[in-house]
């Protein structure tokens, strides 16, 4: 920092209470410090990519656990498992906001009360400023001085004019957009900030023909700011009419996916028809409904020794991988004893020796439901929540082994009852989701992008020209200074326009 | 033609594209080995510079046909070309290649030839060995017109950061030179232009294309606020972005407000660009996010 032009006081001052604290003060809100903040950020974010995170991949965090548990537990003391949310990560985005507001509004006040005054005055030695240049003519003074004016003028110079010389000054548009850049970047922290705090994030599986209800108490799971209310949720219902899933047949890989369903927005309006797809939102008001993951739902009914229906329906299955191998738990808490599945679904059905069963194909070519019975106490009583997907087999025994194709019935052994693979649906994973900042957010990149662009092109330019009378000739200084590049040009095309010289190309463009 | 004949005929393009820009490099790295030999003696001025022309035109060949490749790349999959890493790849050689070909309209930049013909090289060869899937249609989540303004602002402003870390990369190779021979560069470095030269073009070009990576995040972020349900939730290609971001941010702060020159820019300079290498290569490979389009 050799030619800077802020000294920074590092040392603290041996004052005591207010004195220390405004010195706590100028450090944090130099731009130096706000620039450290900044490349902190940046650092601290590096751990968050590089580690799995809850927020993101909750499954991998339970595996880094699985296969490193003593490093795993010191990784998530130190929160490296929530980078984003860490105390550490918050502290420096807080210090860098308080920062950026300590430094920018001044600045901002400082420029409001500069733009309003006149150019400096002029200084009293031209020929220590850059690009002097200086020549005697046998021109009239205010006739010179009045062409110097108009010309300056015609290029959106600002001018202060004395009797002996012209100050004028260009390219304030520079210094504001570059405070519209830093406003702007806070404005962005707002967003990001007030869309946390009073946004909320949850998600629900519905399977192809069930209607979802827009209430709390139906989401599968659900995340809140610490300003959001329930009454900001909307009220509207979202019948899941048909799922429609396009692969490509050589990559298996998905082409198009397509949800139509039926929109109620509030209790009593008339229903509405809507398609939904990975980039095509609903949107109810700041809430939206995004379209976000499928898989299958077995339909199964399950019959105890009576040959009574214990059990029926759709039961949501989780994909393990591009082909949809599926598994999940079929629960029937209400026999004696308890009866459990552990299920694996397998919409285009393949089994090897080392591998056993599993999918070759997302779309549902050859189906079966790979079945093992449990039979004794399935644990849901014991007050500790279980997935849905999975089963606690501890106090259970394995009763045998079953591979159904649709409409296929297993006799269960020892006469306990049956199973009936009666088909299967798709379900969808909708995800419910309130941003009330992300406007915030928009307007203020838009807003640093179009200061960025100004600031980084636009130039400041100060001119001065000063007359004076020697031996009966009119002698003519110029000089400038600024701080970008181009001056040398605009000065020179001046001093050639006062001489009386031809013009230069590029002027006489401008005059035609 | 159908789809298939113009993803073979898009290969074959590529493939040609090579064999051209191999050459060209054979040409600039032969004036190069002639020039350290001789010397830069008047008389060989003349034939060492129509020996550049030479390799230049070649370089405008290589340039264009590895454009009709990118092309029928594209046409052959129905969409912009870049739906994976090895579309991003060929078209980050292009884009690399254009950012040379327009700079060296105006500045004096053919001694960098031989610099992007090898970096062109070993990204085409990396993308025809390692990365190249057949020609297929998007997932969902990338049928999006944002595909074409956030993928295109995103490998333009790469390939220009890139063309900006060889000019400092340079720069720091010439300083040293210098300093060891108290000022004087070895004969073949004579015609490479002054130090000063090569700090104001690589500041000049990350100037002039932070904008657009700016842009090209707000693009993104859009996109994902559509396709994803948040507008930024630090996937890792999200988080390296923004540290990319805030890298070059770094980089012309120092320049512009702490006037720093020279060395220290430079090195900036080469951190800040290689934090979007990282991004691109490790990322996309072994990166776990949901940005993973590698194909592979």
């Amino acid at each position: 920092m050799s030619n800077s032009q802020i000294s920074y006081d590092t040392q603290p001052p041996q004052l005591s209470g207010i004195g220390f604290a405004r010195w706590i003060w100028r450090q944090l809100t130099s731009m130096r410090t706000a620039l450290v903040l900044l490349l902190l950020l940046a650092i601290a974010s590096i751990p968050g990519s590089i580690f799995p995170q809850r927020s993101q991949n909750p499954l991998q965090v339970n595996e880094y656990y699985g296969t490193n548990p003593e490093l795993a537990r010191w990784l998530d003391r130190a929160s490296l498992f929530n980078v984003f949310s860490s105390p550490w990560f918050s502290a420096i985005y807080i210090l860098l906001f308080i920062s950026l507001i300590g430094c920018v509004v001044p600045r901002t006040w400082e420029h409001f009360k500069s733009a309003r005054a006149l150019p400096p005055m002029t200084p009293k030695n031209l020929e220590r400023l850059e690009e002097f240049h200086q020549f005697s003519t046998n021109q009239n003074e205010s006739e010179l001085l009045a062409r110097t004016s108009s010309e300056l003028k015609r290029r959106r110079y600002r001018l202060r004019t004395l009797p002996d010389s012209i100050g004028a000054e260009k390219g304030f548009i520079r210094e504001t957009a570059n405070l519209l850049f830093h406003l702007s970047l806070i404005l962005l922290l707002i967003g990001v900030a007030y869309g946390s705090l009073g946004g909320m994030r949850a998600d629900v599986i519905v399977s192809e023909g069930e209607t979802f209800t827009n209430v709390a108490t139906s989401y599968d799971s659900l995340s809140t700011g610490g300003l959001f209310s329930i009454d900001d949720i909307p009220p509207f219902t979202i019948t899941v009419k048909k799922f429609t899933a396009k692969y490509d047949l050589v990559t298996n890989a998905p082409i198009d996916y397509r949800l139509d369903a039926q929109v109620v927005d509030e209790p009593g309006k008339v229903p509405r028809d809507v398609v939904v797809k990975v980039n095509k939102p609903l949107t109810f008001g700041e809430t939206r409904v995004y379209l976000q993951a499928n898989g299958y739902s077995p339909i199964v009914t399950v019959r105890n020794s009576a040959g009574a229906i214990v059990l029926r329906g759709p039961i949501p299955f989780l994909p393990q991988d591009g082909n949809l191998t599926s598994i999940g738990s079929i629960k029937v808490p209400d026999m004696q004893p308890q009866l459990g599945f552990v299920a694996k679904f397998l919409p285009t059905f393949e089994r090897t020796a080392e591998r056993g069963g599993f999918s070759t194909y997302p779309e549902a070519l050859k189906p079966v439901l790979d079945l093992a019975a449990w039979s004794g106490d399935l644990g849901l009583d014991s007050g500790i929540p279980q997935s849905v997907y999975r089963i606690n087999t501890e106090k259970l025994e394995q009763i045998g082994l079953a591979a159904l194709s649709p409409g296929q019935k297993w006799e269960l052994p020892n006469g306990v009852g049956s199973i009936t693979f009666d088909g299967f649906t798709p379900w969808v994973n909708l995800q419910v989701v309130r941003d009330p900042g992300k406007a915030y957010s928009l307007v203020g990149a838009v807003l640093i992008l179009c200061g960025l662009l100004v600031s980084l092109f636009g130039r400041r330019h100060r001119i001065w020209v000063r007359v004076s009378q020697k031996d009966g000739d009119t002698i003519v200084q110029v000089a400038g200074l600024t701080r970008s590049p181009g001056l040398d040009e605009e000065i020179k095309t001046l001093v050639g326009l006062l001489r009386g010289e031809p013009l230069t190309v590029r002027d006489s463009n401008v005059e035609e | 033609m159908s789809k298939s004949d113009l993803a073979y005929l898009s290969n074959d393009l590529i493939y040609a594209s090579m064999a051209i820009c191999a050459l060209a490099f054979l040409v600039f790295a032969y004036e190069l080995a002639w020039s350290i030999r001789l010397g830069e003696e008047r008389t060989t001025l003349a034939r060492r510079q129509k020996v550049i022309r030479i390799a230049q035109a070649l370089t405008i060949l290589y340039f264009l046909i590895l454009f009709a490749g990118v092309v029928t790349r594209g046409l052959s999959a129905g969409r912009a070309p870049w739906g994976n890493m090895y579309e991003f790849s060929i078209t980050g050689a292009l884009a690399f290649t254009f950012a040379y070909l327009v700079a060296s309209l105006k500045y004096e930049v053919q001694w960098l030839g031989i610099l992007i013909t090898f970096a062109s090289l070993l990204t085409l060869g990396t993308a025809v060995t390692l990365l190249y899937v057949p020609s297929a249609p998007l997932v969902p989540a990338l049928k999006s017109p944002w595909l074409v303004i956030h993928v295109s602002a995103a490998i333009i402003s790469g390939g220009v950061f890139l063309l900006a870390n060889c000019i400092a990369a340079a720069y720091l190779i010439l300083e040293q030179m210098e300093k060891k021979r108290a000022g004087a560069r070895p004969e073949w470095a004579m015609r490479l232009p002054k130090l000063e030269t090569l700090d104001q073009l690589s500041y000049r070009l990350v100037a002039l294309v932070f904008p657009l990576w700016t842009f090209a995040i707000i693009a993104g972020a859009i996109w994902a606020e559509a396709a994803w349900g948040r507008y930024w939730g630090w996937d890792p290609k999200e988080t390296w972005s923004f540290i990319t971001w805030v890298g070059y941010a770094a980089y012309l702060h120092a320049r512009v407000t702490a006037g720093w020159r020279g060395k220290r820019a430079a090195w900036l300079c080469l951190i800040a660009g290689s934090t979007f290498l990282f991004n691109y290569i490790y990322v996309n490979i072994w990166g776990t996010g949901k940005h993973t389009y590698s194909g592979l």
